[in-house]
């Protein structure tokens, strides 16, 4: 985590960096959530995503501390499965999404929340998101989970919980609040990437084929 | 000079190509035993298709103009009445419509460069490569009543044809507003079944994928309801044939053809009532098949079925039905890259070019395999590695991905794609790093979130690599490029030269008669063309492409030694016009003589020469 106070621009504010990751189920809407977040658009018929999308979005938490995020959007599919430790291996924070009329959805997110436990950085604060809240709304027997297990679920695995809807809004600019201020933007730890280097990096990585010259055409 | 791969290597698509089946016209089958074992290939163009009879009229003319060391062979077929047989089995009719002399058939060549190739060259060697490879045998048609023994030469029998009411490609209009319209789901007491089934057969165009245990993979149109029937049926007629150790590779039935491709489990069926050849379905059905590689990998397709030859293949394919998809309406749309096995470049001055070419190159990091400028589908600049280089079939992918599928350029940010090249190598993952940019207003940005790209301006950055674990130096390779490129200013002339556009056809040469062409250099694996202005609608555009269609196909025939060929339509005067340096199709209005048509043909072959370097990308960035 990149706590570099000052960098805010404002004197005396707090600015630090976040990667975030989202694991889920195909289809539970992670990046209709993204999406939300950091464009505060909603398209109702989305593609899924193919392989993961890096996004960024920076929040105010007050008028001293803004927060950046480092969204990695995963793509739901079994056959990403493997390359997920990739993206959560140096998250500071994840959000598990699961579809509230989706029963099996929340059995593979708490299968997510194992392999997150169990695997990734030690301190890694975890956010359980039931998302589509707006289908229930008007159809209440739509719903698959209810709020109550979900939330029981959450407070024994030490999760923050929210039921959320990227379409209407609903929680969704809470829940990337509340996993704000839940990292810890006082300690100045260690970086967790020394090779994310913020804006513009004007160096090759290698410089061996520098002056080659017109191409050959 | 390092190009693009020529995948249209003559000689590897002879060896795969099917030969013809001189008894039955309307089923080819083929030995599966006899079967050359073919390894996954990309799209590529089959110089041979299966005519068996050259148009009865044609004849060949050798180039008397002094001084051309070599001259492409230029057999004009005079289309008066001019019936052959297309490599699809079926008859086709031409009568040509106005009038014209006899002599006019002789079209004035000297005035292009002379190929340098010999003239025979390219049309012997594809007779004698083929009829070697594969044994022919004599298997019964699947329908009986269209079954005729037929001496070689091909006799007309229009009334054969099941296509002959639809050869002019004129009568073929898809109705664009219903053909990609979706089909209702049958609800559960069948009220709607019938309606269901009756929009399914309106459609003109079907792509299905099925596993060789007859379980449905991929439906371009209707849902499981609707057509696990016909998937029945399909896996009924392609297992009898297996059954009997042939193939069944296509047939005819109700003004539709039908073209099975079978690949490692996979039938692919193609069903089509556009007039198209069973040669260009069939790299239709390979584009497809290259997807599904490109999700799975070839190891992981064989495994998933060696395990278990009854798995349900969706499961492990989540999410690649968009793209499927995609592919499947660009192909009933018409493409001309799939046509014609060719990349689009953006036209860029040479100097703007070289500038971005190096900077790509200066960009590159040990672990980049390819880096990629691409502009709406078009190449602006890539960078490659000596030993390797690109193929267009796995570009079609990509840039199917990109820019047809919305999936990843609506996602907004950066992408990191694991995805399998199968031109590259169809056994390995490779991972692409993509990025749109934003070239409003010369504010180069990465696009906002907002902004909704149109399809022919998004730029995107594209760095592939082998390491799974490079996307922070893919990124940072982005950064640089977007930076230099900024500096440079190339980004803007990248933005200029979207806004130009295609010119039109009379901004190439003033005054021509011709209202749209492709033009497509064989040595760099490219397409030209200019822009579709008098063919806005779908439907337009659609009947363009089904005259290039069938122009290709007349000229792609097995023992085409037709290099030159003409036709006439009510509605349009076409010209084909194949050398082994480049394949030219002109399309102009129905009134149009051939010595016009000829002449602006001429004039367009110049003008490439002379604008070569900034038509094409030739080279590129090589390290």
């Amino acid at each position: 985590m990149a706590s570099r106070p000052g960098a805010a621009g404002r004197p005396g504010g707090r600015f630090a960096q976040f990667k975030l990751v989202l694991l889920g189920e195909s289809a539970v809407g992670k990046s209709s959530l993204v999406l939300r977040f950091v464009k505060d658009q909603f398209d109702d018929y989305r593609e899924s995503t193919i392989g993961a999308a890096f996004l960024t979005q920076t929040i105010s938490l007050d008028e001293n501390t803004t927060v950046k995020f480092e969204i990695w959007d995963t793509a739901g599919q079994e056959r990403y499965k493997s390359l997920a430790p990739m993206y959560y291996r140096n998250a500071n924070c994840a959000v598990v999404v699961y579809d509230i009329t989706q029963a099996s959805s929340l059995d593979k997110a708490k299968s997510w929340v194992k392999e997150l436990q169990r695997q990734a950085n030690e301190n890694i604060i975890i956010a359980l998101a039931g998302n589509k809240s707006d289908m229930v709304a008007d159809s209440p027997d739509k719903r698959a989970i209810e709020t109550a297990d979900a939330e029981a679920y959450a407070r024994e695995a030490g999760l923050l919980f929210f039921e959320t809807s990227a379409k209407t809004s609903t929680n969704v600019k809470e829940l990337f609040t509340a996993i704000a201020r839940k990292l810890p933007l006082d300690q100045a730890g260690p970086r967790m990437r020394q090779n994310l280097r913020p804006g513009v990096d004007l160096r090759p990585e290698t410089s061996n084929t520098q002056g080659a010259g017109p191409c050959s055409c | 000079m390092p190009r693009l791969a020529n995948d249209g290597d003559d000689h590897n698509t002879q060896a795969h190509s099917s030969p013809s089946t001189p008894q039955s016209p309307e089923t080819t089958i083929e030995r599966s035993k006899l079967e050359v074992p073919r390894p996954p290939l990309p799209p590529r163009p089959t110089n041979l298709s299966t005519l068996r009879s050259r148009p009865s009229t044609s004849y060949q003319e050798h180039g008397s103009k002094d001084g051309l060391l070599s001259g492409t062979t230029t057999a004009v077929t005079t289309t008066d009445v001019n019936t052959y047989t297309t490599n699809d089995g079926s008859r086709k009719l031409h009568t040509s419509i106005g009038s014209r002399s006899p002599s006019s058939s002789t079209l004035k060549r000297g005035v292009i460069g002379s190929p340098r190739l010999s003239d025979t060259g390219d049309s012997s060697s594809l007779r004698s490569y083929v009829p070697q490879l594969e044994t022919r045998e004599e298997v019964s048609s699947l329908f009986g009543d269209h079954i005729t023994e037929e001496d070689d030469e091909g006799n007309s029998r229009p009334s054969q044809d099941v296509f002959s009411s639809q050869f002019e490609a004129d009568a073929i209009d898809i109705d664009f507003d219903k053909e990609f319209d979706s089909i209702p789901e049958v609800d559960e007491d069948g009220n709607n079944e019938e309606l269901a089934h009756s929009l399914w057969r309106s459609k003109s165009k079907h792509f299905m994928i099925l596993s060789a245990a007859g379980k449905p993979i991929y439906t371009r149109h209707g849902s499981d309801a609707v057509i696990s029937g016909y998937i029945g049926i399909i896996q009924t007629i392609i297992s009898f044939y297996q059954s009997s150790g042939t193939s069944l590779r296509s047939f005819s039935s109700a003004g539709a053809r039908f073209v099975i491709l079978s690949q490692a489990n996979l039938f692919l069926v193609a069903i089509s009532r556009i007039l198209e050849s069973d040669s260009q379905l069939r790299l239709q059905l390979e584009a497809l098949y290259m997807q599904i590689l490109s999700t799975l990998t070839l190891p992981n397709l064989t495994h998933i079925f060696s395990v278990r030859p009854s798995s349900d293949l969706r499961r492990p394919l989540q999410g690649t039905e968009v793209l499927l998809s995609s592919l499947a309406d660009s192909f009933t749309r018409g493409s001309p890259s799939t046509l014609l096995s060719a990349l689009e470049s953006l036209k860029l001055r040479k100097s703007h070019r070289d500038i971005i070419n190096n900077t790509l190159l200066k960009s590159r990091v040990d672990e980049l395999l390819y880096g990629l400028i691409v502009a709406g589908g078009r190449l602006v600049s890539v960078v490659r590695p000596k030993k390797h280089s690109l193929h267009p079939g796995d570009l079609q992918l990509i840039f199917n991905m990109l820019f047809e599928a919305e999936g990843v350029k609506a996602g907004g940010g950066e992408s990191w794609i694991p995805l399998c090249l199968p031109g590259f190598n169809p056994k390995g993952y490779l991972y692409m790093f993509v990025s749109f940019l934003s070239l409003k207003n010369n504010n180069i940005r990465q696009a906002a979130a907002e902004e909704e790209i149109p399809k022919e301006d998004a730029v995107a950055i594209i760095l592939i690599s082998a390491n799974k674990e490079s996307f922070e130096s893919m990124r940072s390779v982005k950064n640089y490029l977007v930076h230099e490129l900024g500096r440079s200013r190339s980004l803007a002339t990248i933005q200029n030269a979207i806004q130009a556009g295609r010119p039109l056809p009379t901004d190439i040469i003033p005054g021509t008669v011709l209202r749209h062409f492709l033009f497509k250099s064989k040595a760099n694996v490219q397409f030209f063309m200019p822009s579709f202005t008098s063919y806005e609608t779908p439907r337009l555009r659609r009947r363009l492409l089904s005259v290039y269609h069938e122009l290709h196909a007349s000229v792609h025939t097995k023992h085409a030694s037709v290099k030159v060929h003409h036709s006439v339509s009510a509605s349009h005067a076409a010209l084909a016009w194949v050398t082994p340096m480049f394949e030219l199709y002109c399309v102009a209005g129905p009134s149009t003589g051939r010595n016009a048509l000829a002449h602006s043909a001429n004039k367009v072959v110049q003008w490439v020469q002379k604008e070569e370097e900034r038509i094409f990308l030739i080279g590129g960035a090589v390290f």
